[in-house]
């Protein structure tokens, strides 16, 4: 019945700095199902980041294989990779990377406007989506003006607006207090039950409870990937969604 | 297309100081090669103000002494031209649209009207001649056909001499004394290149006749239908055959006739300006390079301190094209809006240059000869407007390139 969303096979990546060669991934195999809730945990250097990069499009690798939706991703010009990365992928980040001197309305617009849709149009559509999430009254102030928590739902947002497949999230409540990653994952739970897939890579343990699987990354191959028995997938009704 | 300018907008207003800053260098530019090119122009209509007086494409022909002996004639010889040398020009020589012999009449006649006199030196013409030599008729006719013809006493006045002899009378018509013989006013005119010129035309064949001249001319001139100097000189070579035949001299002989071939020195002044022109350019789009230097390091700058937001555009779907195109975009922007206040700047300036000069003109005639009408013109406004648009697009493209090579990666991870 479940599909897989996310498929990594002997995925290996190394950095090469001068003389010194880094290998960073050193075969990574990864099978993520359409509607997981994945976390990825791992010390720094771990590999993480760039795994998540390369699951992101924002980064090649060397060798193996990466199945996103069935399709190969390999070498590619960057404007199919921007292409792939607009539709397919949603990014949530810790430093939540709203552009400082757009409003959030035009923020979470920001994507539609490299999809080509008509600025009403696209706004509209960005005042929707702020408005699931509970910031209407705040479309028109700048990032400045937000909360942490206020900025990083912004950023699911913007996220959300071009309907990917799947978000990739990376550290997204590190840079906020234990309440509001608290709130913030509840809204990454409700995004997760519409269906789409959420890979958040966290080194916070409580955050990864949270998650259905846990993987952990240790020098560049996957250490443990086990099932997170204490998170049931809970049917709600969604509010983020219809 | 009104999104992607909000899009520019939006950015340049984050660094309006920066961005006016910028502008200011490339508005310089522009100003001083508006500055440079009006002056450029106005000194060569300045040169072209001399020529005005005359046809551009006329000859002058001068009979001097020969300073050869030839075919048994001894040298210093003086050249006589008559009507047969008139006729026959007009009758042989083939490109040529207006011809007049003219002689002259120095002291021997003075004007009088009634009380009034005065001395002039008196030219008498063909009709034609009105085509060789550019005059404003402000009321009346040149002399014609039937003057000639019919050996009319016709005079044709300028304006300073009948402010002279006739104060306030209306001069039209009335009889005026050229020696001791009555001539009808027929025409008043204003010289174009001296407007206190004192002249007075007279029919040649009633002059020849009433003044005892004979069948003599004192000088030729003729237009010629061609505009190359290569047709011209041509031209000018085979009237010297001609009158070299008819009157005997070596047709090398430098002394016999002198020719004047105003085209020819129009055309040498002419080149000068290009050339000066041509210079101008090149100072002007130094400078306007100056200022794409100014805006490029302007925006490689920009690109750097925006490296994080291009990361996040490029995250979120912006593909390196479209990256490329917001930072040119952005180039072309400045220099366009500032280049055009320049331009506007810089023509504001030489209009009142303009101005000034000619209420320095009316006291001083002869500023219009050195500086005249100093304009910058459509074609001009639209070939700095290309520059412009250029310079834009060349200030902007290192940085652009920069900004497209950002990796998404890389950027989001500088904090």
């Amino acid at each position: 019945m479940s599909k897989s969303i996310i498929r990594v096979e002997s995925l290996h990546k190394s950095y090469v700095t001068g003389s010194n060669s880094l290998h960073v991934l050193k075969g990574i195999n990864l099978d993520i199902q359409q509607g997981e809730m994945v976390s990825i945990m791992g010390s720094s250097g771990s590999g993480k980041s760039t795994l998540l990069n390369i699951l992101g499009i924002l980064d090649n690798y060397d060798a193996g294989g990466y199945y996103l939706d069935g399709i190969h991703i390999q070498k590619m010009s960057e404007t199919r990779a921007a292409q792939y990365r607009n539709k397919y992928i949603g990014f949530v980040f810790q430093s939540f990377n709203l552009i400082s001197f757009k409003n959030a309305m035009e923020n979470v617009a920001l994507p539609l406007y490299y999809q080509g849709i008509r600025r009403k149009k696209r706004n509209q559509i960005a005042l929707e989506y702020l408005d699931r999430l509970g910031l209407k009254d705040w479309a028109e102030h700048l990032p400045s003006e937000l909360s942490g928590g206020q900025k990083q739902r912004v950023a699911i947002a913007r996220a959300l607006i071009s309907k990917p497949k799947i978000i990739l999230a990376d550290e997204p409540t590190g840079a906020l207090d234990s309440q509001t990653s608290l709130e913030v994952m509840e809204i990454l739970k409700d995004v997760n039950n519409t269906g789409i897939s959420i890979i958040i890579v966290t080194h916070e343990n409580d955050i990864a409870e949270r998650t259905q699987r846990i993987i952990r990354l240790k020098d560049g191959i996957i250490e443990t990937d086990k099932k997170n028995g204490n998170a049931k997938k809970q049917i709600t009704e969604s509010v983020i969604i219809p | 297309m009104l999104d992607y300018f909000e899009e520019i907008l939006s950015t340049l207003r984050q660094n309006k100081l920066r961005a006016i800053m910028t502008g200011f260098s490339v508005a310089w530019g522009i100003f001083m090669l508006i500055i440079l090119l009006g002056s450029g122009r106005g000194l060569q209509n300045g040169m072209e103000f001399n020529f005005r007086g005359s046809a551009t494409n006329a000859i002058w022909i001068n009979s001097g002494e020969t300073a050869e002996s030839f075919e048994g004639f001894r040298k210093g010889r003086r050249i006589q031209f008559t009507n047969e040398d008139y006729d026959m020009i007009k009758r042989e020589l083939s490109g040529i649209s207006n011809i007049s012999g003219r002689m002259y009449l120095y002291n021997s006649a003075p004007l009088t009207y009634k009380n009034e006199f005065g001395v002039y030196t008196i030219t008498c013409v063909m009709p034609e001649y009105m085509g060789i030599e550019i005059l404003d008729m402000k009321r009346g006719r040149f002399i014609n056909k039937i003057d000639i013809d019919q050996f009319r006493k016709v005079i044709v006045l300028s304006q300073p001499i009948v402010d002279i002899l006739f104060k306030d009378e209306d001069p039209m018509g009335k009889f005026i004394k050229v020696g001791s013989i009555q001539f009808q006013v027929v025409g008043i005119f204003q010289d174009y290149q001296q407007a206190d010129a004192k002249k007075v035309f007279l029919p040649l064949s009633t002059a020849q006749r009433v003044f005892n001249g004979g069948n003599r001319i004192r000088n030729l001139a003729v237009t010629t239908t061609s505009t190359t100097v290569e047709e011209n000189k041509k031209i000018e070579e085979e009237i010297r055959k001609m009158l070299a035949r008819r009157h005997r001299f070596a047709e090398n002989d430098s002394k016999a006739i002198f020719i004047w071939n105003t085209l020819e020195h129009f055309k040498q002044a002419q080149g000068v300006f290009a050339g000066i022109r041509m210079f101008v350019w090149i100072i002007g789009i130094m400078t306007i390079i100056a200022g794409i230097v100014g805006v490029s390091n302007i925006m490689i700058i920009l690109v750097k301190e925006r490296t994080k937001e291009i990361g996040i555009r490029k995250a979120i779907g912006a593909t390196p094209w479209s990256i490329i195109r917001l930072v040119l975009s952005e180039s072309v922007f400045i220099t366009a809006i500032a280049g055009f206040f320049g331009m506007l700047f810089g023509m504001g300036v030489l209009h009142l240059v303009n101005m000034v000069l000619v209420s320095a003109a009316e006291g001083n005639p002869m500023v219009n000869r050195i500086f005249y009408n100093p304009s910058a013109d459509f074609s001009v406004a639209v070939t700095a407007a290309i520059v412009l648009v250029l310079a834009g697009l060349m200030a902007g493209f290192i940085p652009a390139r920069k900004a497209s090579a950002i990796k998404p990666i890389e950027a989001l991870h500088d904090e």
